[in-house]
């Protein structure tokens, strides 16, 4: 049975990982995800888990603790937000390359300059070519349940790739929703145990990890990892499947709202999806054929199975969280335009950068974007394709 | 059990030869040497620091390793070792390893990795208290990439970014005393040695490093041919002019108290060192006279502070 509860997006990974009960958890504070690590602190203090549990010096060096548990054959975690991902860059590219299946919760800020708290995704979007796979969550809910199959779709032996399971900072991470948990047993049964196949302190077979790959070897190491990217997509939906027969919720590549007859869609991520399927519902019921795509899993990017969703749309407005500062717009429209290329007919596109550092969302403005596709749709004319919303002038 | 040189030649190898090391490079001795110190019946995880061992000692497939190892990135040495150490722990304690295995944990770096970019790492693992023995193998510069100048590099010594020219007499600065840093922050075993002679000395401070419980730490003057400009089969007679002038005094530190190892019979000037070295060549030339009195005077100094220390 489900537990109903009520919780912030970071108790509710806090509990997830308490129920995990991972070998090693290696944290550092940052604003807003330091809370994870405190509930896991009393967790630990209170002898609910028995996780080696130590502080560190640095991000980086929170994630190398990381690497080198995961090495050795236990199950490691961590959180971090914003500078800290940034500071855990290098290391997140060795992750990835070595194979190690850490799982890393992020809970979504911007990135300095001007120094801010608030969410955006320029933290984690800056991130997304280091070999991580990463979901996405709109509410707590879908956070517990991202992190409840992370740790199965990270060590899967045909995928072996760390994961972030990442919530948007603050409107997630802090506010206080309802949530159905699930029981400790069943959590446990469901995520299973890490048992590598090879490990640093494995008795019978010493083992080398790290090496200086010359020219004549780089190359292949880097498309094995590229082939355990495209694996994943096939063992996240795998994951899915099953963990919907266990507990009922159902999780795919990204959520079509209201897609069926969609003539005009947005695709976007996280918490907004929440307030722009509200001003769906409104413009449905005027008749107004309008439709939404929530993506959950930016890595791997599922191309064709959104090129696949968009395809009989006439205008499509994809909503970036993060300035990429390409002067062509953010990383989901690129990854979104480019997935649609090979489109026999494609609809037409426009780039919207929304929401930095914690600027507000409303039904308004989602209502703005949909009467700009509806003017696309009837005449055609795409007008200016790279605009910022929700700024000063 | 007294040292014996034979007995511990006829123990496996577990830093084996085809590694790429320069010939004259101390790294490779400080290896051997490093993995003779633990004992035959107990397993080791060595974790390096990115630099000229790692990329000679394990170049993909080839590993000169007999026991685990692992390589992340430059600076992290220390905080990967923490999570190797962590991990050993906690599969202990649940059960997944038995209580009778034992697994030295190693962390290995030069001074770049250690001295430098390494040093928050390094710091942040002594004081959390980590059971796994540091050996820096500081050869006084970054190799790797080229003999550019570190904080391990004494005052004089011409390094390609510390060049000696006509406006200059090499790096301006004196080496950061990273071995005493170390004993501040409270380790239970710090050491400073060398390679020469038997290996006695290496060998005795090593294994204590290596079987006191908590964070532990072993500095290693190791010479490079190519920054320090020596012909190969100087290697062991630089080292020992080190500690025959007091450059590289050998002690120890076990909880907090300093004990001299090794005490020259003359104290040898410290031109008995410069001088075997291309690095100090312009120390020698007719006007710099005086970075030779000035390198005499701070070896001068820093060896009285430490028979100070050792009293």
């Amino acid at each position: 049975m489900s537990i109903r509860e009520r919780m912030s997006g970071n108790e509710a990974i806090a509990t997830a990982m308490r129920q995990i009960n991972p070998d090693v958890f290696a944290m550092f504070p940052i604003t807003p995800s330091t809370e994870i690590p405190q509930y896991f602190a009393q967790y630990v203090a209170d002898g609910r888990v028995d996780t080696e549990f130590i502080c560190v010096e640095s991000e980086h060096s929170s994630l190398s603790a990381c690497l080198g548990a995961e090495a050795a054959g236990c199950r490691a975690v961590t959180a971090t937000s914003s500078a800290g991902l940034s500071y855990m860059n290098e290391v997140l590219y060795v992750a990835g390359s070595l194979r190690l299946p850490v799982v890393l919760a992020v809970a979504c800020r911007a990135l300095t300059g001007p120094i801010n708290i608030n969410h955006d995704y320029s933290d984690s979007l800056a991130a997304r070519d280091s070999g991580f796979i990463q979901l996405y969550a709109e509410n707590n809910q879908e956070v517990y349940d991202n992190y409840l199959m992370a740790h199965r779709i990270a060590e899967h032996p045909d995928v072996r790739l760390p994961l972030m399971v990442c919530e948007d900072g603050f409107i997630t991470s802090h506010a206080i929703e309802n949530i159905e948990l699930e029981e400790d047993a069943l959590v446990r049964a469901f995520v299973g145990q890490y048992r590598p196949e090879n490990y640093l302190l494995k008795k019978e077979n010493p083992l080398a990890v790290g090496p200086y790959g010359v020219s004549a070897y780089y190359m292949e190491a880097r498309v094995a990892q590229a082939q355990a990217m495209k694996n994943a997509k096939r063992v996240i939906l795998e994951v899915a499947a099953d963990f919907e027969a266990h507990f009922g919720r159902s999780y795919s590549f990204f959520e079509s709202y209201r897609m069926e007859d969609a003539e005009i869609a947005m695709v976007l991520m996280g918490s907004s999806a929440g307030t722009a399927k509200a001003c769906v519902d409104e413009l449905r019921e005027s008749g107004v054929k309008a439709g939404l795509i929530k993506l959950r899993v930016f890595r791997p990017f599922p191309g064709e199975e959104l090129a696949e969703a968009l395809k009989s749309c006439k205008a499509v407005a994809v909503l970036d969280k993060s300035e990429g500062f390409s002067a062509m717009g953010g990383p989901l429209f690129a990854e979104t335009a480019s997935a649609c290329i090979n489109l026999d007919k494609r609809p037409k596109m426009i780039e919207i950068v929304y929401g930095l550092g914690g600027r507000d969302f409303t039904v308004d403005a989602a209502r703005s974007v949909y009467e700009r596709l509806e003017r696309i749709a009837s005449t055609g004319e795409i007008g200016e394709v790279y605009t910022h919303m929700g700024q000063r002038e | 059990m007294a040292y014996n040189l034979k007995e511990e030649m006829n123990k496996e190898e577990r830093f084996h030869s085809g590694h790429r090391l320069c010939a004259g490079c101390g790294a490779g001795i400080v290896c051997r040497a490093m993995m003779r110190a633990v004992d035959p019946e107990d397993r080791a995880v060595i974790c390096n620091a990115t630099g000229c061992l790692e990329v000679s000692s394990f170049q993909y497939p080839y590993t000169a390793w007999e026991d685990s190892y692992i390589h992340t990135a430059f600076e992290n040495a220390s905080a990967t070792a923490s999570g190797v150490e962590a991990a050993y722990r906690v599969m202990k304690r649940k059960g997944r390893l038995a209580e009778d295995e034992h697994v030295k944990i190693l962390a290995i770096g030069g001074d770049g990795g250690t001295y430098d970019i390494g040093f928050q790492s390094l710091s942040g693992a002594f004081e959390r208290g980590h059971d796994f023995t540091y050996f820096c193998y500081d050869n006084n510069a970054y190799m790797n990439t080229g003999t550019q100048r570190s904080s391990a590099t004494p005052r004089f010594a011409s390094a390609t970014t510390t060049p000696a020219g006509t406006e200059s007499v090499g790096k301006k600065q004196v080496q950061k005393d990273l071995t005493r840093i170390m004993v501040a922050h409270g380790s239970p075993y710090v050491a400073q040695t060398t390679l020469f002679g038997t290996m006695k000395d290496f060998h005795e401070k090593a294994h204590r490093a290596i079987y006191t419980e908590g964070p532990t730490f072993v500095n290693v003057l190791t010479p490079c041919p190519r920054g320090w400009q020596y012909p190969a089969d100087e290697l062991i007679d630089i080292c020992k002019a080190a500690i025959d002038t007091c450059v590289w005094p050998l002690y120890e530190v076990v909880d907090g108290e300093y004990r001299l190892t090794y005490e020259p019979k003359k104290k040898l000037p410290v031109e008995e060192f410069m001088s075997k070295q291309g690095r100090f060549r312009h120390c020698f030339k007719p006007g710099n006279e005086w970075t030779i009195e000035a390198a005499q005077e701070y070896v001068d100094r820093k060896w009285e502070e430490l028979l100070a220390l050792c009293k």
